[in-house]
């Protein structure tokens, strides 16, 4: 007989190697723990943006200079607990809210184009990030986003505040042929934007769709009946051009941040 | 083995002949789809205001051409060969395995029609529609059962070695695929992430690290401890390190995603756990590399005759450099620099031209001269391509490495009354004399593929007159 029976390593290697059964069911065991150990425990800890049907997110609390704990309802616009009740009442500083029909569009857009492949929506709490574009991004910013955009290179500068830096002219101008604005960038000229409308059919239904997300969806109380059936009339005439400047226009501005406070922890 | 070779098995290898053309054609299409995306950001005018090749559009399709149609049929015609001729049988099913061929190619199809389109989901290295993630995970798990089913019916005592990575990679890709892809659809073209935010992100990183960990190297692995043996007629340097290697691989490298979201709105213990595991897997991935490369020990002298082999074992020396490229950008500090930046294209192409391209064309050499029984058309031309590849690869990578380090150090600049130095669009500009040089290595790296794709069109057109040649003098 050859030296098959022979065992190099230890009997219990041996044993799977000639097994092709414990050796499936152990690889599988083995690649299944560290994604399990670093990706449950986000649905269920505080500070990761985890408010469905929880006012607290998870127990999240924030705490001001003070020490005092600063209502969930500050950070994530609550319209039963806020001044302003709808979407088209709420002001920047509300708290995190969901896209408009509009920005739904945009959105769509943004994501169709790949613009996240060169624009990150993810400010590290570093000084020159601070410096060039706005306080830290925290978890809950990101909480109504479905497949998140954060992006993992910045080929163009990061945009998570992007919102209301810049007119509504500048980025259609910018956006139709960034180099008569910027000579030096690199971004593709997306004039084709101005001249496509926005698709009605599909914007309402994804509305319906995030309320229906098993995860973060948004409460029927921010997409009503109601706002869903009106949604169609806020969109005729827009193109996707529109919808890409409002979702601009929309990013980042949505917390009133408290200077000093730390709230990554 | 004595017994096998009495009575010789027939192997099931016509669909692994046709996964490794296809693998050639994708190389020579993948590559260059690179190039052209790096051309339009050197030089934007490339876009031509067609929404369908811009770059935003284009650059899911060169990372789902090399990712899955190049590395994809690479594994599918190197899996079936191996287990094949380790475990001494035929498939467990052939007509199985051709159904896996023309389902990921029909794909393959899908995805060079949709990704222009503008059909994404939106995450990266997964942004293909919904329905066509469903047809994915079919033809994976025909892949995958097939090949554990040949397992199963090996005659051999043992499972090699490289059998265990397949079949981890099997695995671990079916769980990433799955739940990644977990969507909501809006219609035929639009789908949403049943995630948000941080869990997304997470998650994305999670399938994003291990597409590289499990499919890029857990898979590639598999044909290092196949090919670099056969070709260098050694057996396997350590048995032992190969299984710590596996091992300690396959357990660790799962950990890893969290280190591409340091400093983001996750809870700060997540990137901190991923940079650690990543430190600790320079043990494991340079205990492999040696594993390769040692596997030479005696015969280095067969480098200076061998071409193939100097694809393989180039490869070994790329995959340890940036399996220590990689740990050291997870180092928080480092990846407080690196991250956003080229660096990590630069890393990320370390592995994919240096490793990953140079096994795999080591990889299909051996196995088109097995496949047709025949000699290169022209050993030569594999040498040629062997340095065309080498040179390609290293300006791309060192014209990265040089940006994206430059782009760090500028971003974080203050001058002296505490203001920041640069403006963001100076560091565009700044960036432009190395994605010339990155698309000029891309272009270098991309003529090597066209080389190869000639050597072997020419070797199996040689082949078939030979055989021609042979069945009339078998009939005399």
């Amino acid at each position: 007989m050859s030296d098959h029976d022979k065992i190099y390593s230890t009997k219990f290697q041996d044993s799977i190697e000639r097994s092709t059964l414990l050796m499936f069911v152990l690889t599988a065991i083995a690649v299944a723990v560290g994604g399990i150990v670093e990706i449950v425990p986000l649905f269920y800890l505080p500070n990761t943006g985890m408010c469905q049907n929880d006012p607290t997110c998870n127990g999240t609390s924030h705490k001001d200079l003070q020490g005092n704990a600063i209502p969930m309802d500050k950070i994530v616009w609550n319209p039963t607990t806020s001044a302003h009740k709808t979407l088209a009442d709420w002001q920047p500083g509300d708290g995190v809210r969901p896209y408009t029909a509009l920005e739904t569009a945009g959105r769509q857009v943004y994501i169709r184009e790949g613009c996240f492949l060169c624009h990150s929506q993810m400010i590290r709490p570093f000084r020159d990030e601070k410096d060039r574009y706005g306080h830290y991004s925290i978890a809950e910013e990101s909480m109504y986003d479905h497949t998140y955009q954060w992006g993992s290179k910045r080929t163009g500068p990061d945009i998570a505040r992007v919102g209301g830096k810049y007119s509504d002219e500048w980025h259609r101008k910018h956006l139709k042929y960034p180099r008569d604005v910027v000579p030096e960038s690199v971004m593709p000229n997306f004039f084709f934007l101005d001249k496509n409308p926005i698709d009605k059919v599909k914007t309402v239904k994804t509305l319906e769709v995030m309320t229906k997300m098993p995860f973060n969806p948004v409460p029927k109380t921010i997409y009503t009946d109601a706002y869903i059936a009106g949604a169609a009339a806020e969109l005729e005439g827009k193109t996707e051009m529109d919808g890409v400047i409002a979702y601009l226009q929309s990013l980042g501005n949505h917390v009133k941040f408290e200077e000093g406070v730390n709230y990554r922890d | 083995m004595e017994a096998t070779q009495a009575t010789p098995v027939k192997y099931d290898m016509d669909v692994v002949r046709w996964f490794t053309i296809a693998a050639v054609i994708y190389a020579v299409v993948g590559t260059l789809i690179g190039v052209y995306v790096a051309s339009e950001l050197a030089f934007p005018f490339l876009n031509f205001d067609i929404p369908e090749i811009t770059f935003g559009r284009l650059r899911p399709l060169h990372t789902n051409a090399v990712i899955f149609a190049f590395g994809g049929c690479m594994l599918m015609a190197t899996g079936f060969y191996i287990v094949q001729r380790t475990g001494a049988t035929k498939l467990w099913s052939n007509s199985l395995a051709w159904f896996t061929f023309y389902g990921w190619n029909l794909i393959i199809v899908l995805a060079v029609i949709t990704l222009p389109l503008g059909l994404s989901e939106g995450k990266e290295y997964a942004e293909l529609p919904w329905w066509v993630d469903i047809m994915i995970a079919v033809v994976w798990l025909s892949y995958g059962f097939n090949y554990i089913m040949t397992i199963g019916i090996r005659k051999t005592s043992h499972i090699y070695v490289s059998n265990w990575f397949t079949m981890g990679m099997i695995v671990m890709i079916t769980y990433l695929h799955v739940v990644n892809s977990l969507a909501i659809p809006v219609d035929w073209a639009t789908s949403y992430s049943i995630y948000s935010g941080v869990q997304d992100a997470m998650i994305q990183w999670w399938w994003g690290h291990n597409a590289v960990g499990f499919y890029l190297t857990g898979g590639f692995l598999g044909i290092m401890y196949y090919f670099i043996p056969k070709q260098s007629g050694r057996p396997v340097f350590s048995y032992r390190l190969s299984v710590l290697h596996f091992w300690t691989l396959t357990f660790g490298y799962v950990w890893l995603g969290a280190h591409h979201l340091q400093y983001t709105a996750l809870p700060d213990w997540t990137g901190s756990l991923g940079a650690a595991v990543s430190l600790a897997m320079i043990i494991p991935s340079w205990g492999g590399a040696m594993n390769g490369m040692m596997t030479l020990s005696g015969a280095w002298d067969k480098l200076r005759t061998d071409y193939i082999l100097r694809f393989l074992v180039t490869a070994m020396a790329f995959y340890a450099m940036s399996t220590f490229d990689g740990p050291v950008m997870a180092i928080k500090s480092v990846n407080a620099l690196s991250h956003y930046t080229d660096w990590t294209v630069g890393h990320v192409h370390a592995g994919a031209l240096g490793w990953m391209s140079m096994i795999s064309f080591g990889a299909i050499y051996h196995m088109v001269k097995k496949l047709w029984n025949t000699e290169m058309y022209s050993d030569k031309l594999v040498n040629v391509h062997f340095w065309v590849a080498l040179i390609g690869a290293t300006t791309y990578v060192v014209a990265m490495w040089v940006s994206g380090i430059m782009q760090g150090l500028m971003w974080r600049d203050y001058d002296e009354f505490g203001t920041l130095t640069y403006t963001f669009v100076e560091s565009v500009s700044a960036m432009h004399p190395y994605y010339v040089m990155r698309a000029v290595g891309g272009a270098i790296f991309n003529l090597g593929t066209w080389i190869m794709l000639f050597n072997v069109v020419m070797t199996v057109r040689q082949a078939g007159a030979v055989r021609g040649v042979n069945a009339v003098a078998a009939k005399a």
